[in-house]
């Protein structure tokens, strides 16, 4: 499953939703979940892989989950992002 | 016993213990080793010990310090269980059969210059966390014992080179009763934090860390800039005694909290603060200020790569507004150009930056940066009490041309449905002498005047207050300015109107009893000014204070006027 979203906050994904998001992958031991931005693909299970995407306000961003539970992670990772103010749903 | 003396940075005494701060040698070499798995091993229980000192300091910042603080733990942690840093790093000790100290070394660096190379300023400082991370490490690897500032967990003075923004941010005000640095001025990131967290500190002592022995007495004072180390008994007890002093007047001047600001005789003034950032409200709350009297937006504008957004300037705002709860917040519009450079605007260099292009003279010429600031602004206005004033106006037509905007923006907004405030009063800065001198004319059309003394006392003096050859003519209480002041609070005062002052005369307590009698409504200073300059006000009387203030304005110099004020003994 995957959905895509538009950073809207003016400091992109910074270290504190990064952590919330890679803290909430963790979560769900047997899905595999992944960020997608700018034609480069990492793993929601690791912080610095996050946040070297770099990202900004405006860019969008691709999570997707694969897995038992994909659609759980799916809309937890989507509430990390509403509540941080951060992303935009794009569809 | 030996004295040193520094710049006294943040008042107040410390007596205690010397716990040095000093950033240990990481040098490491590439060597082969036997058993692969027993480096495996080593860099696991390295890992562990790393977060379980993490976990403890997490904790103990928690409880000690809040959630926010805690924060950049939570993400070190994360950060030590990342398979991206950690894969590789055993990868690596296997593969080439090297040391883990080595290997967890040069996987780090990649991951360090990645984040040095990124494009925003904040993803750059992220370099530090990462250096941070595997400093811990390495000490479990190398036999470093090394404790950081968060650990601290006895009453000490902290004795450094300096301290980095990592440093202050662990410092807890239960253990550190003071701190003292080699370098740094009274406005470096340290000296400023000490006082945020009214810490006594001396900085820029020079060679302190070479005279000091972890576990020697010390004594700081952050009044006189003197610390002792080994202090004789006598010394202990006068410092102790000092300290008391001290510690009763903060008691008393906290006592004045939430009072009113009013003089012996009755007077009511308001004390106001000075402000950077959202999260300077904090003190001013504490410090028992009335109001923001100057929130400088400028900090929204710099340390970044592009100009702030409408949203990002409204949330700032708006948390101003929200925090200060109904009391009165005056934001001054952009304030930046000639000296104040913004890389990203592409500004031309200046022949004298002090007179050219900046503050308003930019904003009606890029109206696009204007016009964004306003709204957002306008937005914010539901939030609270706001007051939007506009920098160096030096004619009123600029003021008009500035007005007209704020008022295009607002129809716009209202004509888009969005909420804005019918009581924002408008004022401007008066810090160019024209405007001092055409007070009753601006008068009738502005809401308020707001006196910026550091300006104002060096364009009337036309003398650099940053050249030290011509500082000594940097002169706040020279009648030339006292007759100025007095001009726009009698002007202001005709039409019905009230001024305030927000340059660093406001909170000066040889200038307080001569602004107090030449009428000021308002003053605003630094947070940690107003519980004394509130206890000074009570004691003076008004009018004596306008005698006062009218034999000043009939001298000739500087000094005269000091000699005066310094004879009523406050």
């Amino acid at each position: 499953m995957q959905k895509t979203f538009r950073i809207t906050d003016e400091d992109g994904i910074h270290a504190r939703p990064a952590t919330a998001l890679v803290n909430t992958a963790t979560k769900f031991k047997g899905t595999e979940a992944f960020a997608e931005a700018k034609g480069k693909k990492v793993t929601l299970k690791s912080i610095l892989g996050v946040l070297s995407l770099g990202l900004e306000a405006g860019e969008s961003l691709t999570l997707i989950t694969e897995g038992a539970e994909e659609a759980e992670a799916l809309s937890a990772l989507e509430e990390v992002l509403v509540k941080e103010g951060l992303g935009e749903l794009n569809e | 016993m030996s004295k040193i003396s520094g710049i006294a940075a943040s008042a107040g005494i410390a007596v205690a213990r010397a716990f040095i701060l000093e950033h240990p040698d990481y040098t490491i070499s590439k060597n082969t080793v036997a058993d692969v798995q027993a480096e495996v091993a080593k860099l696991d229980d390295a890992l562990d010990k790393s977060r379980a000192e993490l976990q403890r300091i997490k904790e103990r910042t928690l409880a000690e310090l809040g959630e926010k603080k805690a924060e950049i733990f939570e993400s070190h942690l994360l950060i030590l269980d990342d398979p991206e840093l950690i894969n590789p790093v055993k990868d690596k000790i296997r593969e080439e059969v090297v040391n883990a100290d080595y290997a967890m070394n040069e996987v780090s660096a990649q991951f360090v210059s990645m984040f040095e190379n990124m494009k925003s300023a904040y993803l750059q400082e992220r370099a530090a966390d990462m250096r941070d991370v595997t400093k811990r490490v390495l000490n479990h690897l190398l036999g470093i014992h090394y404790v950081s500032p968060a650990e601290i967990s006895e009453e000490v003075v902290v004795i450094a080179e300096d301290l980095t923004p990592s440093d202050t941010a662990q410092l807890n005000r239960r253990y550190v009763k003071g701190f003292t640095t080699n370098i740094g001025g009274r406005t470096s990131h340290s000296a400023i934090m000490a006082r945020s967290l009214e810490i006594p500190a001396v900085v820029g002592t020079k060679n302190v860390l070479s005279q000091v022995k972890a576990g020697d007495l010390v004594i700081v004072d952050g009044l006189s800039g003197d610390v002792l180390i080994n202090p004789s008994e006598a010394e202990v007890v006068e410092y102790t005694a000092k300290q008391e002093a001290y510690n009763l007047q903060i008691a008393e001047w906290k006592k004045l909290r939430d009072e009113p600001s009013v003089s012996a005789d009755g007077k009511h003034v308001e004390l106001a603060a000075n402000i950077g950032t959202p999260n300077d409200v904090t003190g001013v709350v504490e410090n028992g200020g009335e109001g923001v009297g100057l929130y400088r937006t400028e900090f929204l504008y710099m340390g970044r790569d592009k100009l702030p957004s409408e949203d990002v300037q409204f949330n700032a705002y708006k948390t101003v507004l929200e925090n200060m709860n109904g009391k009165p917040v005056v934001v001054r519009t952009l304030d930046i150009g000639g000296d104040k450079e913004l890389p990203y605007l592409d500004l031309p260099k200046e022949m004298n930056p002090f007179l050219g292009f900046r503050a308003v003279r930019l904003c009606l010429d890029r109206q696009d940066i204007f016009r964004t600031q306003l709204r957002a602004l306008l937005r914010a206005s539901v939030y609270g009490n706001l007051r939007i004033m506009f920098p160096m106006i030096a004619t009123l037509t600029e003021f008009r041309a500035a007005r007209d905007l704020l008022l295009e923006e607002k129809a716009k907004l209202q004509a888009e449905g969005q909420e804005v405030s019918d009581s924002i009063q408008l004022g401007i800065m008066v810090e160019i002498p024209s405007t001092a001198v055409l007070a009753d004319q601006f008068a009738k059309e502005v809401d308020f005047f707001s006196i910026g003394t550091n300006d104002l006392i060096q364009y009337t003096m036309a003398a650099d207050r940053m050249n030290e050859r011509v500082s000594y003519l940097y002169q706040p209480y020279n009648p030339a300015i006292l007759r100025l002041i007095k001009n726009v609070i009698d002007a202001a005062h005709a039409q019905g109107k009230w001024t305030g002052m927000c340059g660093e005369m406001a909170g000066d307590s040889t200038a307080i009893p001569l602004l107090l009698g030449l009428g000021l409504d308002e003053f605003s200073m630094s947070a940690t000014s107003i519980l004394p300059a509130r206890s000074q006000i009570s004691k003076l009387s008004a009018e004596d204070m306008k005698t006062l203030a009218s034999k000043a304005l009939e001298m000739g110099t500087a000094e005269e006027v000091v000699a005066l004020v310094r004879s009523i003994g406050n």
